[in-house]
């Protein structure tokens, strides 16, 4: 029997706007996916993934092409306009989540997933010490034992090289690869069994970047924990991912074994792309 | 010059609105009810959500007392006591237990509330959440999804910081196990005085136009850790340089030319009291 997706994405549309009779009709012609009479915008038009046990998903296209929206709303930070999205874990019974209630979206966020943002505004509070903003995703999750959650920060805090004299430090203070490594660090504090990764190494110079992918790797080969990694550019995800998704227009033209798409792309973006890196 | 406004300043109509807001507050213990705050005689931020409630419920059979910081005869406490007095010509006392409605200003009296007592809370901040989150519409939702993680990450951070479990003052509360509410500026050493209360206690925030309360006889639990439960002052080993009480909120007073300590009874209505009792009992 065929091994079952931790985490299954379904005919997700994402559209902001009403829409009309046109672009209803016309959805695959328009420009830029913007109705050019109701301004109604297709951010994402039918997407559909699964994501495995321990496997690294990568997801590459340009700016505007959608990806974030699709990692938005695995993180339930966007609304769905359609879809259906199931996480196969023990706790979660197998419902479509984005029709599930504020507060059960709130618990799964809090306890199955972990998400590393782009910005690291978004995911830290840059005034509270870094031990804190760990210990935030345990609090969140009901833990209510600060010798424990202390503990627990302290380790993760190490795991990503955070030297134990600065853990009392705001991330404020911290450079853009540390505030990263205190992102991961406070992703993972749940144990949760997928991971999510937003263009994460971007604005960071080569060899943290490099710094940062080792660490992702390592914690995936360690902890065997799932991840979609979201990014535009293809080196991070030639190195990281198991299995590749290439986005344009809100749709996905291509997807497969990340060599395959990166030795042998067969639609014309894709060509581009990869021959751009090259 | 004799007063010649609305009973109560207020009008009909500005009393009928608050009294609605102070019902549904009632009816939802320690959620925050928006209300049309009014402008009042007084600056925002001295008193003004206090003042409306107090003013939309006084009636011409009630004692009014006002308190400020433990003190009832401090600018703010007499100035309003005044105003009250001026529109309602009601009785106006220095006594915890002959009051039936007291205004107070970051303090709960010593001499626990009676059923029938209203005790009016003035508050400046009403938001437990305000210093994590500073968006009104999230902190809307977060207390509408009963999501409070926010309140303990900020004592976490707290004894991070300072290896202390409590806020000094304005320590939040859970009230019914379901509303997270900022009980005024109040010390910690008064959360406890809030649990199971006999009297109905209402807050009101004038600037940020909203009323809550907590009715008589409801759960008020301030939050904590479990291995750092919430604790309040203690003053162990010292006591009132003029009562001897050590069971109550002492001011640390400094004496300017020594650079001594030495300690007195915050709630001067109580202090009062207890010394006439002893000037009574020596005197025969």
């Amino acid at each position: 029997m065929a091994e079952k997706p931790i985490l299954a994405l379904k005919h997700f549309s994402k559209q902001y706007g009403s829409g009309c009779d046109h672009c209803r009709d016309n959805r695959q012609e328009l420009t830029k996916n913007i109705c050019p009479f109701c301004q109604t915008v297709y951010a994402v038009d039918d997407v559909s993934l699964d994501l495995y046990k321990g496997e690294i998903l990568g997801i590459v296209g340009e700016s505007g092409s959608g990806k974030s929206t699709v990692l938005g709303s695995l993180y339930f930070n966007v609304e769905a306009s359609e879809g259906e999205y199931q996480l196969n874990v023990p706790q979660s019974q197998p419902l479509n989540l984005f029709e599930a209630s504020q507060q059960k979206k709130t618990r799964i966020r809090n306890t199955m997933l972990g998400m590393v943002y782009q910005n690291p505004m978004l995911g830290l509070r840059m005034k509270y010490s870094a031990l804190s903003n760990i210990a935030e995703k345990m609090i969140a999750a009901n833990h209510r034992n600060v010798e424990a959650m202390v503990e627990r920060s302290r380790q993760l805090l190490d795991v990503v090289d955070i030297a134990t004299i600065r853990m009392k430090e705001a991330p404020v203070n911290f450079s853009g690869g540390m505030q990263q490594r205190v992102q991961i660090a406070k992703a993972l504090s749940n144990n949760p069994p997928v991971l999510l990764l937003d263009e994460i190494t971007t604005g960071l110079d080569l060899s943290v970047q490099a710094d940062v992918l080792d660490l992702i790797k390592t914690i995936q080969r360690e902890l065997s924990i799932s991840m979609i990694v979201v990014s535009h550019d293809l080196a991070v995800i030639r190195m990281i991912a198991d299995r590749t998704i290439v986005m344009v227009n809100g749709r996905i033209i291509e997807s497969g074994l990340t060599d395959q798409i990166l030795e042998d792309p067969q639609h014309p973006y894709t060509q581009k792309l990869v021959y751009s890196l090259l | 010059m004799k007063y010649q406004g609305n009973y109560g300043f207020l009008d009909e109509l500005s009393k009928k609105e608050i009294r609605r807001s102070i019902l549904k507050a009632v009816a939802i213990p320690g959620y925050q009810v928006p209300f049309a705050s009014r402008e009042m005689p007084i600056a925002r931020g001295w008193g003004t959500g206090g003042l409306q409630l107090t003013l939309s419920l006084v009636g011409p059979q009630d004692c009014v007392k006002v308190i400020d910081q433990g003190s009832d005869e401090s600018v703010n406490a007499v100035s309003i006591r005044q105003l009250i007095q001026d529109t309602t010509q009601v009785e106006t006392t220095w006594h915890t237990r002959e009051a039936t409605l007291i205004q107070s200003r970051h303090r709960i009296p010593e001499v626990p509330l009676k059923e029938g007592q209203i005790l009016v809370l003035q508050v400046p901040i009403p938001e437990p959440l305000r210093s994590v989150e500073p968006s009104e519409e999230e902190t809307r939702k977060l207390h509408a999804y009963g999501e409070y993680s926010l309140a303990w990450l900020k004592i976490f951070e707290q004894i991070i910081k300072f290896d202390q479990g409590s806020l000094s003052a304005d320590h939040p509360v859970l009230v019914n196990h379901r509303y997270l509410m900022a009980p005024s500026p109040i010390p910690r050493f008064d959360n406890p005085k809030m649990n199971y209360n006999e009297g109905l206690i209402l807050l009101g925030a004038g600037r940020e136009k909203k009323i809550y309360a907590v009715p008589p006889y409801t759960e008020v639990k301030s939050i904590d850790f479990d291995d750092y439960p919430f604790t309040f002052e203690t003053f162990a080993g010292k006591a009132c340089r003029l009562s001897g009480l050590t069971d109550v909120f002492l001011d640390e007073i400094i004496d300017p030319k020594t650079q001594t300590a030495s300690y007195q009874t915050n709630d001067q209505s109580y202090l009062l009291e207890i010394l006439d009792e002893r000037e009574k009992e020596k005197h025969g």
